[in-house]
């Protein structure tokens, strides 16, 4: 883990990145965010991903404000080229992986409790929230039990607010947060080094993308809004999309 | 809804009154893939790695997968000459839209990693109304989930896991949409399953004609 933090000082830290390195509240909101094992490593990993630790991120839009995941293709394609490629596990480690992971799942759940406590779905709606909510205890659970094997440490989960003033409010928050986790999984995939932590994550990502799909409908949305080909999002953009939900 | 302490493999209890063979092996494979979950994951995990030995094993996933993606886009070709409900038009046409971009984009890869994409068999799906339609796009939507998801464990490229991952999470909103339309759980796990190579292969053969 240390010789990331190495790399994190050959470059000044950039846009939404820099606002966490220079404001002590914001770091300490986003290591509190990070959760897992080894939050401050998983920081010095963030920065270097975001500073030419990897040259794939600089490429694909980490820096500015591409639209696109790190991995995605500029035509909406896959991602696969013919010129090699840097190695996207360099500079991660699974358990920080597994710590970003966990954080997602704890937001979720924590969601999902607030969704439940409202009173605001009934009936046949409210069976499938039941149902998701249900689905995302046992990812934390996995993965709280999957950091505890790794010898990592699994924090208190952050405090959080959302925004819940109608059923309609809340599906459009719940569909964004769960294609947002589906997106967190997908592109963390071909950093995990383990093939076992590998199978659990992507054995939760298409549960999340069912639930992004079924919530995408109901929301008005499409399904598939993204096309034939669901585009990744880095750790840094699922961590500065969810800070609005972070109490501190 | 299945308790974290009792999981219990619901593919095992899906329905084997078997309209065809095909459809009856695939739900087979499936029960039998219905392993996954905290402690069955390692088994499988060993299994599928041990039959990645060739350095060209990432040109025979991608042509798996592509054989997968020749399968549901014919499959909902053929669909679309029933007579659906203006619903279930719409979702074979989007659905099959999406699974013959996968088939571009498997064979642009297949072709970057130097292998040569498997040529498209000719297809037979036992399907004649609406019903029958929509109960094996769920069979073979949950298969293409299980069949990446246990296949992108032996990729060893990481462009093409990345390219594997966006594809699969397309088929699982596929599983979603299908289930939705037959007013069945979305998500009725929490752990999609995996399957090997060789049970799907096995599974779809009856489909093949030629």
């Amino acid at each position: 883990m240390h010789e990331q933090v190495t790399e994190t000082s050959t470059r000044p830290p950039v846009g939404a990145m820099e606002e966490l390195g220079r404001d002590p509240a914001s770091r300490k909101r986003f290591l509190r965010m990070v959760g897992g094992a080894g939050a401050a490593c998983v920081f010095a990993t963030f920065l270097a991903a975001c500073n030419g630790g990897s040259d794939d991120e600089d490429q694909s839009g980490a820096e500015g404000e591409s639209s696109a995941g790190p991995a995605a293709s500029p035509a909406g394609g896959v991602a696969a080229t013919k010129e090699p490629q840097p190695d996207p596990k360099a500079g991660t480690t699974d358990l920080e992986i597994l710590g970003y992971a966990l954080a997602v799942e704890q937001l979720e759940n924590a969601f999902y409790a607030d969704v439940l406590d409202s009173g605001l779905f009934r009936g046949a709606d409210l069976n499938m929230i039941e149902q998701f909510a249900e689905n995302e205890r046992e990812h934390l659970e996995l993965l709280e039990a999957t950091v505890e094997k790794l010898g990592g440490e699994v924090l208190a989960a952050p405090k959080t607010k959302f925004p819940l003033t109608s059923p309609a409010n809340a599906l459009r928050l719940a569909a964004e947060l769960e294609n947002g986790g589906a997106a967190a999984y997908l592109g963390q995939a071909n950093r995990i080094r383990s093939k076992e932590v590998l199978a659990a994550a992507l054995s939760i990502h298409s549960v999340e993308a069912r639930h992004a799909a079924t919530l995408n409908s109901l929301a008005g949305l499409p399904p598939e809004p993204q096309g034939a080909f669901a585009v990744p999002a880095s750790m840094e953009q699922v961590l500065t999309s969810v800070q609005r939900f972070i109490v501190t | 809804m299945a308790h974290a302490n009792t999981r219990v493999p619901d593919s095992t209890a899906v329905q084997v009154h078997g309209f065809t063979r095909g459809a009856f092996i695939l739900r087979s494979a499936l029960a039998v893939g219905a392993v996954s979950g905290i402690g069955a994951v390692g088994p499988f995990v060993g299994r599928a790695v041990a039959q990645d030995s060739e350095s060209d094993g990432d040109a025979e996933i991608l042509n798996f997968a592509l054989s997968l993606e020749y399968l549901e886009a014919d499959f909902y070709r053929q669909a679309l000459e029933l007579d659906l409900s203006a619903e279930s038009a719409a979702l074979a046409r989007r659905l099959g839209a999406h699974e013959r971009d996968h088939i571009a984009a498997l064979i642009d890869v297949i072709d970057t990693v130097g292998g040569t994409p498997t040529k498209e068999p000719t297809f037979s799906f036992p399907i004649n109304d609406e019903a029958s339609f929509l109960e094996l796009a769920q069979t073979l939507e949950e298969t293409g989930v299980s069949a990446y998801n246990g296949a992108a464990l032996s990729i060893e490229s990481p462009e093409v896991l990345a390219a594997a991952g966006q594809i699969v999470q397309i088929e699982a909103r596929h599983a979603a949409d299908i289930a939705a339309a037959r007013a069945q759980p979305p998500a009725p796990k929490a752990f999609d399953e995996s399957l090997e190579m060789a049970p799907v292969l096995e599974a779809v053969q009856p489909f093949i004609k030629s």
